[in-house]
C-alpha cells in the first residue's frame, strides 16, 4: 500500500499546455503514471503526447473517469482551478502552484472543509508513491519503493533527504509535500495519521521548518496517537525574525515560530529529531533496527 | 508588504475608517509647514516599518509650527530598531478619552481570519495576554461568509461595551473587516482605536500587511513600496523575482528551494561559519536567473567564497550548469565558488561544468562537505 496516491490513480492535469505543466507531464508519464486526461480552456479536443485535452474538469472526469489531479495553472487563476475540481468531485488534488494569494486559499480550505477531498498543497512538489504513481514534480530517480513515509513543507529538502535514504538502501511508501504556504489544504497531522494507518508504512520522516506551529502540534498528535517511529528535521535556525525565507509561510513572527522552539517541541514529545539533512537517514536506519 | 501608518490610513479611509487629518513631511520645513495647516495641537509621528516608535522618542506632541519644526528635526533621520525615519506624519491633535485595541490576522492554524478586540488599547497586545487575557476578545470569521451581523454584536457585548460607543466599535470593525478582505490584508492593526472627547470613535494609530502574492491584483499598493528604505540587492533580486535576504556573514548560498537553501544556511553555521545570506533562485530556473543570483550574491562586499547547492526538481541540473558559467564568464567573478549539484538533469550538469570547469570553481559530493569546503574558503580570505 501507500497513501493518497497508488496504482488505482487515473490522473487529470490541470494546465497540462503550459511550460512547467506539460515538462513534469511528460515526467508523470514516464513514471509509469496513468495521466487520462488535460484540462486548458480553449483547447478541448487536442491533445499532448497522447493524452486528451478537455476545457473542462467536469468533462474530463466524465469522458475518462479521473479520481485525481494536478494543479499547474498560473497563480490567478489557481485557486479557481482547485474550487473546479472539488465541484467536479475529484478525491485527490495537488496543487503545485506557488504564489496564491492567501486570502483566495482560506476561502479554498473553507469550502474543502464541506467537500470529502484531500487538498495537498498549494506550493508543493506533489505525492509520490515509488513505482506505483507520481503526482509530483519530485524527480523519481531518487526514490525506491520501500516502508518510509516521508511528508514535508519543503520540495527540495525532501529530494536531498530521499536521496540519502535510498543511498543507505531505506526505500520509501510515500512522499507528501504538504507546501510552504502559510495556508494549507492539508497538514502534518493527516498525512501522519494516513501513514500510522498504512499497514507498509513503518517509518514516518517529517521536515519542517520556521513559521507557523504545526511542527508544535503534529509533535504533540505524535506523542498521543502513533505508534510506528518519526524522525523530525526543521529548518531555519539562522533565520532572522520578520523577513520571509522564501516560503511565503516561513517566517519567524514571535516565540513558537522559530526552529528552536520547534525542535524543542519534537525533543519534548521523544521524537528523533535530527541536526542536518545527512542525519535524518541514519536516524531512520536506527529507528527500523537497522543502525 | 508592511505599509506605513500614513498609507496603511490613507487605505483604511477608503473603507470609510475615520482617521484624524494628517500630512506627510520628509523635511522639518515641510512638518512646519504641515502643522500650520492642521492648526493647533499636532502630533509629529516617525514613520517606520517596526514597533516601538513611542518608547523611542519617535513621537511628540507639539502646539506650534515652530516646534513641529524642531520636533521633526529631531525625529527625522533618528535609527528606531535598526530603521531609519525618512518621513514623519503631521497629525492634528484630539481630545482621547478611551483606548482600545483591534485587530484582523490569519489564523494560519484555524486557516479563517481572527479578530482580536481589547478595552485595554495603546499598548502591545501581547502585554495584554500576558498580563490580563481576560481583556482579549477572540472570534475566527468563516471568509465564504464574511463577518456577520451577529458576531459584531457578540464582540462589542462581550468586551462590555455599551451604547455609541458600542455602536461605533461595531462600524468601525465591520469596514475593517471589509478593507482587511479588500485589501488583501494579513494584518490590520489599530492601536490604539480611540474614543475621542466628544464621543466619537477613530483609529489613532494603524498597521497594515498585504499579501506580497496578491499584489499582482493591487497596483496601487504595489506602488507604496519604498524602494529608497529597502536594501539595494534585496530589491534587485526582487525585481528580477528571485527570494533573497541579505544577512551578516560570508559566505554567499545560492540554492533552489527555500527549505534547502534555509537548511544550507544552517549547515554552514554549524561548520562555523556564517552566512552571507539567502538566496533562492526558485523552481524552474533558467540559466539567464542563476547568473543574475549569482551576480546578485557575490555583489555584496562581504563575501568571501559562494556555496552553490542545488537539488534539481523544477530546477534542470544541465541549466544550472550553463547559468554558473555563463554568470562566472559574464561577471569574471575570481571568488571561490563551492558547486553541489544533484537531482534532475544532474548528470548532465556535472558534465557540463567539468568540461568547462574554470580555475575558482570546486564541486563536491555531499551538501555537508561542500558546507565545509566553503566555510574553509571564506577563512581563507576569499578575494
Amino acid at each position: 500500500m501507500a497513501i493518497l496516491v497508488d496504482n488505482g490513480t487515473r490522473l487529470l492535469v490541470q494546465g497540462i499546455t503550459g511550460r512547467e505543466g506539460a515538462f513534469h507531464t511528460g515526467r508523470m508519464l514516464q513514471s509509469g503514471t496513468k495521466v487520462v486526461a488535460g484540462v486548458t480552456p480553449g483547447k478541448g479536443g487536442q491533445d499532448y503526447e497522447g493524452v486528451p485535452i478537455f476545457d473542462t474538469v467536469e468533462d474530463a472526469v466524465r469522458e475518462t473517469g479521473a479520481n485525481a489531479s494536478v494543479i499547474f495553472v498560473p497563480p490567478p487563476f489557481a485557486a479557481d482551478a482547485i474550487f473546479e475540481s472539488l465541484d467536479a468531485g475529484l478525491s485527490t488534488i495537488c496543487c503545485i502552484t506557488e504564489g496564491i494569494p492567501v486570502h483566495d486559499m482560506m476561502r479554498v480550505t473553507n469550502y474543502l472543509g464541506t467537500k470529502d477531498a484531500t487538498l495537498i498543497g498549494p506550493n508543493c512538489p506533489g505525492v509520490l508513491s515509488p513505482e506505483k504513481a507520481n503526482v509530483s514534480i519530485m524527480p523519481k530517480d531518487i526514490f525506491m519503493p520501500g516502508n518510509v513515509g516521508v511528508v514535508s513543507r519543503s520540495g527540495t529538502l525532501t529530494y536531498q533527504i530521499v536521496n540519502e535514504l535510498t543511498q543507505r538502501e531505506i526505500g520509501q511508501s510515500t512522499a507528501v509535500g504538504i507546501g510552504g504556504d502559510p495556508i494549507i489544504g492539508t497538514d502534518f497531522i493527516e498525512i501522519l495519521s494516513k501513514f500510522e494507518a498504512d499497514p507498509e508504512t513503518e517509518c514516518a520522516v517529517m521536515i519542517g521548518e520556521i513559521g507557523g506551529n504545526a511542527e508544535q502540534l503534529a509533535a504533540e498528535y505524535v506523542k498521543s496517537e502513533m505508534n510506528i517511529p518519526v524522525v523530525a528535521y526543521i529548518a531555519g535556525f539562522t533565520a532572522p525574525e520578520g523577513k520571509t525565507m522564501g516560503h511565503a509561510g516561513a517566517i519567524v513572527s514571535g516565540g513558537e515560530s522559530t526552529a528552536e522552539a520547534k525542535s524543542e517541541a519534537l525533543r519534548e514529545a521523544g521524537i528523533r529529531a535530527a541536526t542536518n539533512p545527512s542525519e535524518v537517514a541514519e536516524l531512520v536506519s536506527e529507528a527500523l533496527g537497522r543502525g | 508588504m508592511d505599509l506605513y501608518e500614513y498609507q496603511g490610513k490613507e487605505l483604511l479611509r477608503h473603507y470609510d475608517l475615520e482617521t484624524l487629518p494628517g500630512i506627510v513631511a520628509g523635511t522639518p520645513e515641510e512638518a512646519g509647514r504641515a502643522a500650520e495647516t492642521l492648526g493647533g495641537t499636532v502630533a509629529i509621528k516617525a514613520q517606520v516599518l517596526t514597533g516601538g516608535r513611542g518608547k523611542a522618542g519617535g513621537i511628540k506632541v507639539v502646539d506650534s509650527p515652530r516646534e513641529a519644526e524642531e520636533a521633526a528635526g529631531q525625529i527625522l533621520g533618528m535609527d528606531i530598531r535598526g530603521h531609519t525615519v525618512g518621513r514623519v506624519y503631521v497629525e492634528h491633535g484630539e481630545k482621547i478619552d478611551r483606548e482600545f485595541y483591534l485587530s484582523i490576522t490569519v489564523d494560519r492554524t484555524a486557516k479563517r481570519p481572527l479578530i482580536l478586540f481589547s478595552t485595554e488599547g495603546g499598548v502591545e497586545i501581547e502585554e495584554v495576554a500576558e498580563t490580563n487575557p481576560e481583556a482579549i476578545v477572540r472570534l475566527h470569521v468563516d471568509p465564504l461568509l464574511g463577518l456577520l451581523p451577529y458576531q459584531v454584536r457578540e464582540i462589542t457585548f462581550s468586551a462590555g461595551l455599551e451604547g455609541d460607543v458600542a455602536k461605533g466599535v461595531g462600524t468601525v470593525l465591520s469596514h475593517l473587516y471589509k478593507a482587511f478582505e479588500g485589501l488583501d490584508a494579513s494584518l490590520v492593526e489599530l492601536n490604539p482605536l480611540v474614543v475621542t472627547g466628544e464621543g466619537r470613535v477613530l483609529t489613532l494609530d494603524a498597521k497594515v500587511t498585504v499579501d506580497d502574492s496578491s499584489l499582482y491584483r493591487h497596483e496601487d499598493i504595489a506602488g507604496m513600496h519604498d524602494v529608497e528604505a529597502a536594501d539595494p540587492q534585496e530589491e534587485r533580486a526582487q525585481e528580477v523575482g528571485l527570494q533573497y535576504v541579505k544577512l551578516d556573514g560570508d559566505v554567499g548560498i545560492l540554492g533552489n528551494g527555500a527549505g534547502l537553501v534555509m537548511s544550507t544556511l544552517d549547515v554552514v553555521a554549524q561548520a562555523g561559519g556564517e552566512p552571507a545570506n539567502f538566496c533562492d533562485v526558485g523552481g524552474g530556473a533558467d540559466a539567464e536567473q542563476i547568473s543574475t543570483a549569482l551576480d546578485i550574491v557575490t555583489s555584496n562586499e562581504q563575501v568571501k567564497s559562494v556555496l552553490f547547492n542545488i537539488f534539481g526538481g523544477i530546477t534542470r541540473g544541465d541549466e544550472v550548469a550553463r547559468g554558473l558559467l555563463s554568470a562566472i564568464e559574464r561577471t569574471g567573478i575570481t571568488l571561490p565558488i563551492v558547486v553541489r549539484l544533484d537531482g534532475t538533469n544532474a548528470e548532465e550538469g556535472r558534465r557540463i561544468l567539468a568540461e568547462n570547469t574554470p580555475e575558482n570553481v570546486v564541486t563536491e559530493e555531499t551538501m555537508l562537505d561542500a558546507a565545509s569546503r566553503a566555510v574553509e574558503l571564506a577563512r581563507d580570505g576569499g578575494r
